[in-house]
């Protein structure tokens, strides 16, 4: 059995008397892609954010490689090794290039004094991983003047600096073009292939259907299902699935377990 | 009409490639302090031009470096706060407090240099309170600190019943050559301010501390989200706002030996033009050390400068005004914003 990297153990989030999220169980093993879906409001981004230590939980436990975590952060999810891809990217677009793939995280020397030679190298290269075919773009670029595609380049190479045993990407394709999600999928694989994991939280289901080889499915902040590619058979029957989930009534005679005799037949 | 299937970037990357070498980096980096400088450049030849008889002398310009070194303390620490995205107006009460508490040590018969010290902690603890009270409440800086400003020195008004303390012995004392009148021709505390300017340019470009600051003002859900810990770099700038401002304070009271409790009043608004002639915009995010610190010489020039051009008192609101205005507007036409 593959090593359980990050687990998430009935964690909720509430505002006032409002769950964004209620009570989950997730986890993430070692070198697995898992595809979170579930529609808008369903407490995707809520929980990806406490496991980012973005936001705190309202109860439940963290544990990473089977210890439970206290005083879980930003700055601790990062040192634990899981790194975010948020949806609004989390840049500094007055910034250059390399102050954000570097930011809470910059090379010093001593004193705290940035060793400005060393961040320019590692981001060159970063950058060239990243697939930046563009020259025109050094490491003192603005990122404000990068365009959507660019941008994400830039929150990936941050993401892929550190080494992180576990990448999480909240909707990395959406509003990109086919191209750029191609890249973005050639480094899901690429991530995959090195021995990490990935948590690919996305809109269109094709998309994390094709990338993830285990799917979480959230509704109204409570986990609906959780199977394997193999258990899920098809794209298709995700989608019915999910629908089903969105309009109970619609597909009244729709449940899981249909998945699995799916699967199996 | 043929079609070209050539890809569009191979057709405009030539042109689209900024131009290389150092100089035009450097100066596409600072373009904000080069600007300001432009316009200090502009400002004294109109003077010289306006009054030559004046302006080729020594005189004016030693007047002008006697009150610079205060000023630049004051201006370059509040680059820090407003690139973290807040506004310091506390700090002129902090800056008497603190002068208040040097000239108290130094009266009840402790060494000058204690009682710096002495000054220095006060106005970081102070910087500490106010940045606290900021961040921690969610507070308008705006308001808060002008709030504070007139809370502390109501304070000192209290209890000093306005009288303020002469501190004549200073003169003869080490501290006072070392902080005081002038070394090489120049006011001395020129050199400690510069020195001061250059340790702050380094911590705003080349530290950590300055990355994150810069990270903080421009998007700090972004920072917060990276792990930096948002409300310690905002209360850090605050207190070396009060940091700043002390070290202003024993400056101020060294040039006359005496500590008035309206000490740092007269620079608040000043100081706040400063920061915004010398090309730091308002909204975070970025700002510049060098463009403040010619931007506290634009501003002391402007006052002595007008005088001395033979233009009555008068003038003097109305062409700092406007001087502070067309700044702005070059700034704003050599400046983008990015969002």
């Amino acid at each position: 059995m593959r090593e359980r990297l990050v687990e998430l153990r009935n964690v909720a989030k509430s505002y006032g008397r409002v769950f964004a999220v209620g009570g989950v169980d997730l986890h993430v093993d070692r070198g697995e892609v898992v595809g979170l879906l579930g529609d808008n409001g369903a407490g995707k981004s809520t929980l990806i954010k406490i496991l980012a230590g973005a936001i705190q939980p309202t109860s439940g436990e963290i544990l990473v490689r089977g210890k439970i975590e206290t005083h879980w952060n930003a700055a601790r999810s990062r040192d634990a090794g899981i790194e975010t891809v948020f949806q609004d990217r989390a840049l500094a677009v007055q910034q250059s290039i390399v102050r954000n793939i570097f930011m809470g995280r910059e090379i010093t020397t001593w004193f705290g004094l940035l060793n400005s030679a060393r961040e320019h190298r590692e981001a060159e290269r970063l950058m060239r991983e990243i697939g930046f075919t563009s020259k025109v773009f050094t490491p003192d670029s603005i990122v404000g003047q990068l365009s959507g595609g660019e941008r994400q380049g830039v929150a990936l190479a941050r993401a892929i600096y550190n080494k992180a045993d576990l990448i999480v990407m909240d909707e990395p394709t959406t509003a990109l073009s086919l191209t750029e999600t191609e890249k973005v999928f050639r480094f899901v694989r690429t991530v995959r292939a090195g021995g990490r994991s990935v948590l690919f939280i996305g809109h269109n289901i094709h998309h994390v259907f094709d990338i993830a080889e285990r799917f979480v499915v959230m509704d109204r902040g409570r986990i609906a299902l959780q199977a394997t590619k193999q258990e899920v058979g098809s794209a298709e029957r995700l989608i019915a699935f999910m629908e089903n989930v969105a309009h109970p009534q619609g597909v009244a005679s729709f449940d899981p377990a249909s998945l699995e005799a799916g699967a199996s037949s | 009409m043929t079609l070209s299937l050539e890809p569009v970037e191979a057709r405009t990357a030539p042109d689209a490639r900024p131009p290389d070498g150092a100089l035009r980096r450097f100066l596409s980096k600072n373009r904000a302090s080069i600007g300001t400088l432009a316009v200090f450049v502009v400002m004294m030849a109109v003077f010289i031009v306006a009054s030559p008889q004046v302006f080729t002398h020594w005189q004016i310009y030693d007047s002008v470096l006697v009150t610079l070194p205060v000023a630049l303390c004051l201006v370059v620490p509040l680059v820090f706060v407003v690139a973290v995205g807040e506004i310091d107006l506390s700090f002129p009460a902090t800056m008497g407090f603190s002068a208040w508490i040097f000239a108290l040590l130094v009266q009840a018969g402790f060494s000058p240099f204690l009682a710096i010290l002495g000054a220095l902690a006060t106005g970081m603890l102070l910087g500490y309170c106010v940045g606290a009270l900021v961040v921690t409440a969610s507070l308008s800086s705006l308001i808060a600190t002008l709030g504070m400003n007139y809370m502390l020195r109501g304070l000192i008004m209290i209890i000093t019943q306005g009288k303020s303390i002469a501190l004549l012995d200073l003169q003869d004392a080490a501290a006072g050559r070392l902080f005081s009148g002038e070394f090489f021709g120049f006011p001395v505390q020129m050199f400690w301010a510069l020195g001061f300017v250059a340790f702050a340019g380094l911590l705003f470009n080349r530290h950590r501390f300055g990355a994150r600051v810069h990270a903080v003002g421009d998007h700090p859900d972004s920072a917060q989200q990276m792990g930096i810990n948002v409300n310690r770099i905002r209360i850090a700038t605050f207190v070396f706002m009060g940091l700043g401002a002390a070290l202003a304070g024993v400056f101020s009271t060294m040039i006359n030996y005496t500590w008035w409790p309206t000490t740092g009043d007269g620079y608040l608004l000043p100081a706040i033009a400063s920061v915004f002639v010398g090309g730091t915009p308002t909204w975070g995010g970025i700002g510049t050390i060098t463009g403040g610190a010619i931007g506290a010489l634009i501003v002391s020039f402007i006052q002595s400068g007008i005088v001395a051009a033979g233009l009555s008192g008068f003038y003097v609101q109305f062409f700092n005004g406007l001087i502070i205005i067309l700044a702005l507007l070059g700034h704003r036409w050599n400046q983008k914003r990015y969002r």
